[in-house]
């Protein structure tokens, strides 16, 4: 009778905390929402802000924050994938193998914020290339490397060992076969990760404030010569992202409505990161159908 | 030298020489070289990253002890931080971090659990459907979301139930457990799944009670899993920068209790490193509150890495 | 319980200067790790015949015939020499890839690539050169109806391979590895995936085949060996034990163990 109702109460009890789990996203997604979406407008995401207090739009910082992504998975992809490659295909099991993954590692448990300073300390201090796009970029392919290499790494071991013999009996070189048989046959998993991750690095900030900056110089988005000082796409100026001028509105701003400009920006920064979680799924499983040929 | 690998025809004609042939480097086997060229030139890329970022980090952050012959003791122990006035004890800030990070992980850990137990041992449709997108929608939301939640909603409600400015320990607490959450959970989901089945059917064949058989079988046999799963969460929450330092006050203080202005680690940084001037004592007092971070990070992953092979000892055995 | 029979006591048979030869191995040994998986495999293959490796699992001639393109390599230790063409393509300096596309492979599960059944053909092809379109295709009808495929698939050549039954899939695997224009065949149990007409049909395509390839196929059906081979090497345990053509191996087997093996005390 005791263990039975032991029995009962635990389970009570653990129904009662996935309860306020739910809860607690619920009310997360529910107040940003409900507080943001009412300030989001058109002039709010395309309009500029307002250097000194920070209020105004937010256009300048949502193209600074596609900007960024698309620039740090530029660099990050080929690199990881490299590097998969390396892992799954030509990587020993012996002591510097696990070396190395330990060091993948050890970069990926390695704080933001730590990243972000290294960010800091090479390209702003030592280099003097000062806050801007590309400090900001490199800085975010640190934080995004270990995690997509691995990604990349499963995706392609998933893969089995059957179409690698396929490949190699057919005389075909060890590189052929990874790049031309087995990546696109991984290229569900590898896909969905790198949306993923694109996700995380749309929201990050930490790694970013002393590399890309915390200012959102207005630029000329008619010019879009990359060497043009004014240009949006000058990867050496500084560029606040959207993630950044949350923190920033929040921790140095003046403006006297930041509660809800932060609301509408961070309603903003969650669509984004919600979109691209979904995204994630449905590209994910429309390759993988076309991969499989299954309908 | 021009010539295709495709010789099939070729070979017909002139098949005598078969050993210069099956000799020979081939598109193929050059294809095979640039392949391992590129790829180790991309493992290359990151390991130059991680070497050169432990390098730097802790270059960097032993100038304190070396150039401006602070003595670690005093570092480690000392009180005061004002580094503009040369006093530099950085006690406040890692008792916050640890503060916060214990708190934290003291608090998430039984709703990580319960919710893992339900995931997988009592509703694992439920647990598919509606709580594997919670978790990833709770990992997926950026950390100055978090933030400025908590600025918003938990600094205010704490000022008003036990008063004063609602900054602090017990803000930073909730914005973390709430972070941390879906990373214990998750690791902890993970463990619990890899429970052999044989083990739950001996129990419940038993007639154990469900409860019985999660607490006394299934949770204990998964022990080391959950323990990594918390030890992955301390670590974010110990990482976690700007989170934190929206709603803890950073105040380099001592925290004398949970609910005045308290700073950690992260948060002086994110303050701190912009405002000083490369090479001086004040930057280099952070960069030494920098390589703690990193030793911290370092310890968490050998800690894992400990739990694993015990467990795996475990298993042999 | 498995009878303990002597591997003193064996019968190879070697051949004269007569036979040209398509593949010779000498004292060939594989070990995986500290694991002795064959000890002295000395085989010699007629051209142009059909060479079946018999034996119960474990007995190792999967791993030999593995051994034959080098398919080994990185997995386990292969010693001794394997002749093709007076050449001992066992050495290190060799070019691998060269080999394998002299020496073609199939599988005992099929293993198409995920892509059209066209591309499964000429990916290969492609990726070693041949570019002109036209020659291309004619390798793909070729090949295709040598693997007794064509008539089936020759609408359809842009579907998905994976869209395939799994004997259509095989005969891809076939018609892919033909597509080379090698000289052997190696075939790992390439119907124990399959449905016994889609066995039928490959058996077919491989009698036909063996007017232009000599092949070697490993196979647990000694029915199967019985009606494709001409020649039949039984293996026990690592060891070459017996080696005749098929006729003698079924009829008058030599040695205690291939007569119990052949007998069905074992296996």
């Amino acid at each position: 009778m005791n263990a039975k109702r032991t029995d009962f109460l635990a389970t009570v009890i653990i129904n009662l905390i996935v309860a306020a789990v739910v809860g607690i996203l619920v009310f997360l997604l529910a107040y940003i929402l409900i507080s943001g979406l009412p300030h989001v407008s058109w002039t709010f995401l395309t309009g500029t802000t307002d250097a000194f207090s920070g209020a105004g739009g937010i256009g300048v910082q949502l193209f600074n924050s596609f900007y960024l992504l698309v620039l740090t998975m530029l660099i990050s992809i080929p690199i990881s994938l490299g590097a998969g490659i390396y892992l799954a295909e030509y990587a020993k099991d012996n002591w510097r193998t696990s070396l190395i993954r330990s060091a993948i590692e050890v970069l990926s448990s390695l704080p933001s914020v730590v990243v972000g300073l290294f960010g800091f300390l090479l390209f702003v201090v030592k280099f003097k290339i000062g806050f801007s796009v590309i400090s900001g970029a490199i800085a975010l392919t640190f934080f995004n490397l270990p995690l997509l290499t691995r990604n990349i790494e499963e995706s392609l071991s998933a893969v089995s060992r059957s179409q690698r013999e396929a490949g190699l009996s057919l005389g075909l070189s060890k590189w052929k076969t990874e790049i031309g048989i087995i990546l696109p046959v991984a290229l569900p998993g590898i896909v969905t990760g790198i949306v993923l991750s694109a996700g995380r690095v749309f929201g990050e900030a930490a790694a970013l404030i002393y590399t890309a900056g915390q200012s959102a110089p207005v630029t000329n988005f008619a010019d879009w010569n990359p060497m043009d000082a004014a240009s949006p796409l000058n990867p050496f100026r500084p560029a606040e992202t959207l993630a950044v001028h949350i923190w920033k509105v929040n921790t140095e701003g003046l403006a006297t409505n930041a509660a809800q400009l932060s609301a509408a920006a961070s309603a903003v920064l969650i669509i984004a990161v919600l979109l691209f979680n979904l995204g994630a799924r449905l590209l994910g499983n429309f390759l993988y159908r076309r991969v499989t040929a299954s309908k | 030298m021009e010539q295709t690998n495709f010789q099939l025809k070729q070979q017909k004609t002139q098949s005598n020489d078969w050993s210069a042939r099956l000799h020979h480097a081939t598109r193929a086997t050059r294809e095979d070289w640039l392949g391992k060229g590129i790829s180790y030139l991309c493992i290359g890329v990151i390991i130059l990253v991680v070497a050169s970022m432990l390098w730097f980090i802790t270059s960097k952050g032993i100038a304190t002890f070396t150039q401006n012959h602070v003595s670690l003791g005093k570092f480690l122990t000392g009180t005061d931080w004002a580094p503009d006035q040369g006093k530099i004890g950085a006690l406040p800030m890692i008792v916050g971090s640890f503060a916060v990070t214990f708190a934290a992980a003291i608090v998430a850990t039984p709703f990580a659990v319960g919710t893992a137990i339900f995931m997988t041992e009592i509703s694992p449709n439920k647990g598919r459907k509606l709580l594997q997108p919670v978790i990833e929608l709770l990992v997926g939301i950026p950390s100055v979301v978090y933030g400025f939640i908590g600025l918003a909603v938990v600094v205010p409600f704490m000022r008003s139930v036990v008063g004063g400015s609602g900054f602090g320990i017990i803000s930073a607490t909730f914005v973390l457990f709430v972070m941390v959450l879906p990373t214990i959970t998750s690791m902890t989901v993970d463990s619990l799944r890899a429970v052999p089945r044989h083990f739950k059917e001996a129990s419940l064949a038993l007639g154990a009670t469900r409860w019985q058989t999660v607490s006394r079988v299934i949770l204990r046999s998964a022990t080391p899993g959950i323990l990594t799963a918390v030890i992955f969460g301390m670590a974010r929450a110990f990482g976690e920068a700007l989170a934190v330092q929206m709603v803890i006050g950073n105040a380099a203080i001592m925290p004398k209790n949970l609910i005045s202005p308290a700073s950690t680690l992260t948060s002086q940084l994110t303050t701190g490193i912009g405002d000083t001037i490369d090479g001086t004592l004040p930057n280099n007092a952070l960069w030494s509150l920098a390589l703690i971070l990193l030793l911290m990070s370092l310890f968490f992953n050998a800690l894992v890495r400990v739990i694993a092979k015990r467990g795996q000892l475990k298993h042999e055995r | 319980m498995l009878k303990q029979y002597s591997f003193d006591e064996t019968a190879v048979q070697t051949f004269d200067d007569s036979t040209s030869l398509a593949m010779k191995t000498e004292n060939l040994q594989v070990f995986y790790g500290a694991n002795h998986a064959m000890h002295d495999a000395n085989l010699a293959f007629p051209k142009n015949q059909i060479t079946a490796l018999i034996g119960a699992s474990g007995s190792g001639k999967s791993t030999y015939l593995r051994s034959l393109n080098r398919m080994n390599d990185g997995i386990a230790t292969v010693t001794g020499k394997i002749w093709y063409h007076q050449v001992d393509i066992n050495e290190p300096t060799v070019n691998i890839y060269e080999i394998r596309r002299h020496i073609g492979m199939v599988f005992q599960r099929p293993n198409p690539f995920a892509k059209s059944i066209r591309e499964n053909i000429v990916y290969a092809l492609r990726a070693n050169g041949l570019k002109d379109k036209a020659e291309l295709e004619e390798r793909v009808e070729k090949s295709l109806r040598g693997a007794a495929l064509w008539d089936e698939v020759k609408d359809s050549l842009d579907k998905s391979a994976l869209s395939l039954s799994g004997g259509q899939q095989q005969r891809l695997c076939i018609a892919r590895s033909i597509a080379m224009e090698p000289d052997v065949l190696l075939l790992d149990e390439p119907c124990s995936a399959l449905d016994p007409i889609s066995t039928v049909k490959v058996e077919e395509t491989l009698l036909e085949l063996q007017k232009k390839y000599t092949i070697i196929i490993v196979t647990h059906n000694m029915q199967q060996a019985a009606r494709v081979s001409s020649q039949c090497a039984f293996f026990h345990l690592g060891h070459v034990m017996e080696y005749t053509s098929t006729g003698n191996m079924f009829s008058n087997p030599q040695i205690p163990v291939t007569q119990d093996y052949i007998a069905g005390s074992f296996g």
